[in-house]
């Protein structure tokens, strides 16, 4: 499935806020269409990583490439034009507007529409029906007219994804798209990114292990600011380092019992 | 569903305009018409400011600026024709004002649109600062403290319309002003429009749809600004003169106050503010010298119990005449309006005798302050007691209208 052309690829990338250091020197390489999750304890750097390769943060130095182009400490607006797409860990949404311009929003730029004040909304045919795809693909289809701000948080989660995906966008970084969900809700959540992501590339952060390794082709082990390992899950899982690291306690578990 | 929808709206703009039209038939009188002249020009101003405030977000206090330095161009357009300088209509002149207004906020709008929040509400509170001392520094533009006097009919009459005649006036007006208002609503339909209500929303997931924030607010700014030069030029055809108070602090707050009052969550909210603005402003200084007291009150009421404007008790009851509930709504609104009529009057009372004294009404102290501390405490016992049902029913309604909704 994976395809040896490489969709991110960073290099020595480095972000410092003041004196400290939160990122030292991350090399990635993500290929076009794997599944590629990014896990690491908490404040390792994954959602500064998220941040510094979507344009949100400026890097302090290195190199990031988007399809063989370079988009280091480019403005996350152009960023996105080139065809990569992020959500947010904390919902980050319109929250007065309704499901369906969510989701609207979310399409005009691609298709052309740029700030236009001559065009009809409803008249662009295009944008409509690509919104709506979303839509059902997110299965809000019921919810299209209420206020995004109203809700509930699994169902804010679903057009978070849903405004990461609608514009097609074939680079999606996923920041703990399953945070503070219930079981089957989480299951609800891995089954839409699955099928949301279909011949798509996309890179994950996630908690969840059973998500982790249910879902991605390969992992990136972060801890203190350094990718410390990078493979496919049973290598990931079989890594001294990584389960010194990180997953120790929970792996000895399950291989002890 | 959208054939229903184009129809009604074709039927509501198309009252708008018969209102337009029929209005100064109905209200012929010399003061009602140069009031429905002002209101006029009051909406477009008003619709122009909620482009920045109610759609994107903007919080200024210098919209003033560009409804003033378009007067200010205007005034000087029309002086120009009259000199011969070149020939063009009064009937199109709210244009000059218009790109005036355009042309101003291009250029300051690339500045002061770069932060949104705090930032830009002072940076707009400066600008207009700026500007309103220029206005008295640069003698020759904005003619000083006289202003600069005009002569709408100096162009002659064109078609037996001289804009002589304050009605020829008011039908300029009201046309701009009709215009104005379809745009408007338009642009709120269109690409720049909802991603203008994702920025104010939400700017920074804006960039990550492709968006730049900044720019959405620029140009949404400069539109503003067009229409509220319109509303300047509009006001140099009216009064034929205009001075540096046009495009004071004191006018660029006015028009918050009316955005507020109407409300700024819906398109006509804005309207609903400035007309209601401008007949007080008009009405209530023909009563009493204390009416900016009265209108400060005002404000204060709706800011505190209805944050979302006059249009927001309107919205909010659509889904209970919808329902059908408004029967069981009308008892405890009767007592609460009641209540609320009875301190107002007390309040009233109590802020004429303090300003006009008591020798004005001959009537002694004792009696007059001793009835009106009567009505305040009995109106306000009453409102509290009133206003705890009203809230108790709404609770009761909430189910039922959730549907509805």
């Amino acid at each position: 499935m994976a395809v040896d052309r490489s969709a991110l690829k960073l290099t020595g990338v480095r972000k410092q806020f003041g004196s400290t250091h939160i990122i030292n020197g991350v090399d990635l390489d993500i290929r076009e269409g794997e599944r590629h999750a990014l896990i690491g304890p908490n404040g390792a750097g994954k959602s500064t990583l998220f941040n510094l390769i979507s344009g949100r943060f400026p890097l302090t130095s290195g190199q990031i490439q988007l399809k063989g182009q370079d988009i280091t400490n480019q403005e996350p607006q152009s960023i996105n034009r080139l065809g990569l797409s992020r959500s947010f860990q904390i919902t980050n949404i319109f929250p007065k507007l309704s499901v369906f311009e969510n989701l609207r929003c979310a399409v005009l730029w691609n298709l052309g529409y740029r700030y236009s004040f001559f065009k009809r909304i409803s008249a662009l045919k295009d944008a409509r029906e690509s919104a709506d795809r979303t839509l059902s693909l997110i299965g809000l289809e019921d919810r299209r007219e209420k206020m995004a701000g109203e809700l509930t948080y699994a169902e804010q989660r679903a057009l978070e994804i849903g405004i990461t995906i609608a514009s097609g966008a074939d680079v999606i970084l996923l920041d703990e798209p399953t945070a503070g969900m219930s079981h089957s809700e989480t299951d609800a959540a891995v089954e839409l990114i699955e099928k949301v992501t279909q011949g798509k590339t996309l890179m994950m952060v996630e908690h969840d292990m059973g998500v982790v390794f249910n879902l991605a082709d390969r992992i990136s082990v972060l801890v203190y600011g350094e990718v410390i390992a990078t493979g496919a899950p049973s290598e990931i899982r079989n890594n001294p380092r990584v389960q010194e690291a990180y997953l120790g306690t929970q792996l000895e578990d399950e291989v002890s019992s | 569903m959208n054939a229903v929808i184009n129809r009604s709206r074709f039927v509501l703009w198309s009252s708008v305009a018969v209102v337009f039209v029929l209005l100064p038939i109905v209200f012929s009188g010399g003061f009602e018409l140069s009031m429905l002249s002002q209101m006029g020009i009051a909406i477009i101003f008003a619709l122009s400011y909620n482009m920045l405030l109610g759609q994107t977000g903007l919080l200024s206090f210098g919209h003033a600026v560009y409804f003033g330095l378009g007067a200010f161009m205007t005034a000087h357009a029309i002086n120009y024709v009259h000199d011969g300088g070149f020939a063009f209509p009064i009937t199109l002149m709210p244009l000059i004002g218009g790109l005036t207004g355009l042309g101003f906020s291009l250029v300051l709008g690339f500045v002061t649109t770069r932060r949104p929040g705090t930032p830009f509400a002072m940076i707009s509170l400066g600008i207009a600062e700026m500007v309103a001392a220029s206005a008295l520094m640069f003698t020759t533009f904005f003619g000083g403290e006289g202003g600069i006097v005009t002569d709408r009919t100096s162009g002659g009459a064109v078609w037996g319309v001289s804009y002589g005649p304050q009605i020829q006036v008011y039908y300029l007006i009201a046309g701009w002003c009709f215009v104005s208002m379809a745009l408007m609503f338009a642009i709120t339909r269109t690409p720049l429009g909802r991603m203008a209500n994702a920025v104010r929303d939400n700017p920074e997931r804006v960039q990550f749809v492709g968006y730049n924030p900044t720019r959405v607010r620029w140009l949404m700014m400069s539109l503003a600004g067009f229409f509220a030069g319109i509303a300047g030029a509009l006001a140099t055809i009216n009064y034929e003169i205009i001075t540096a108070e046009a495009l004071g602090l004191m006018a660029s707050g006015n028009v918050v106050l009316m955005a507020f009052i109407g409300g700024i969550g819906q398109f006509w909210g804005p309207i609903i503010g400035a007309v209601m603005v401008t007949f007080l402003q008009s009405a209530l200084s023909n009563y009493t010298q204390a009416w900016l007291l009265y209108f400060g009150l005002l404000f204060l009421i709706i800011i505190l119990y209805s944050p979302g404007g006059i249009a927001n008790l309107v919205t909010m009851h659509s889904p209970v005449v919808k329902a059908g509930l408004v029967k069981r709504l009308i008892p405890s609104y009767t007592r609460a309006v009641v209540s609320s009529l009875i301190l107002g009057v007390g309040v009233i009372a109590v802020i004429e005798l303090l300003y006009r004294g008591t020798e004005a009404i001959g009537v002694s102290p004792l009696v007059s302050w001793l009835t009106a501390l009567a009505l305040v405490l009995t109106g306000a016992v009453m409102l509290s007691r009133s206003s705890k049902k009203v809230s108790q029913l709404w609770g009761e309604l909430s189910p039922e209208l959730a549907k509805w909704s």
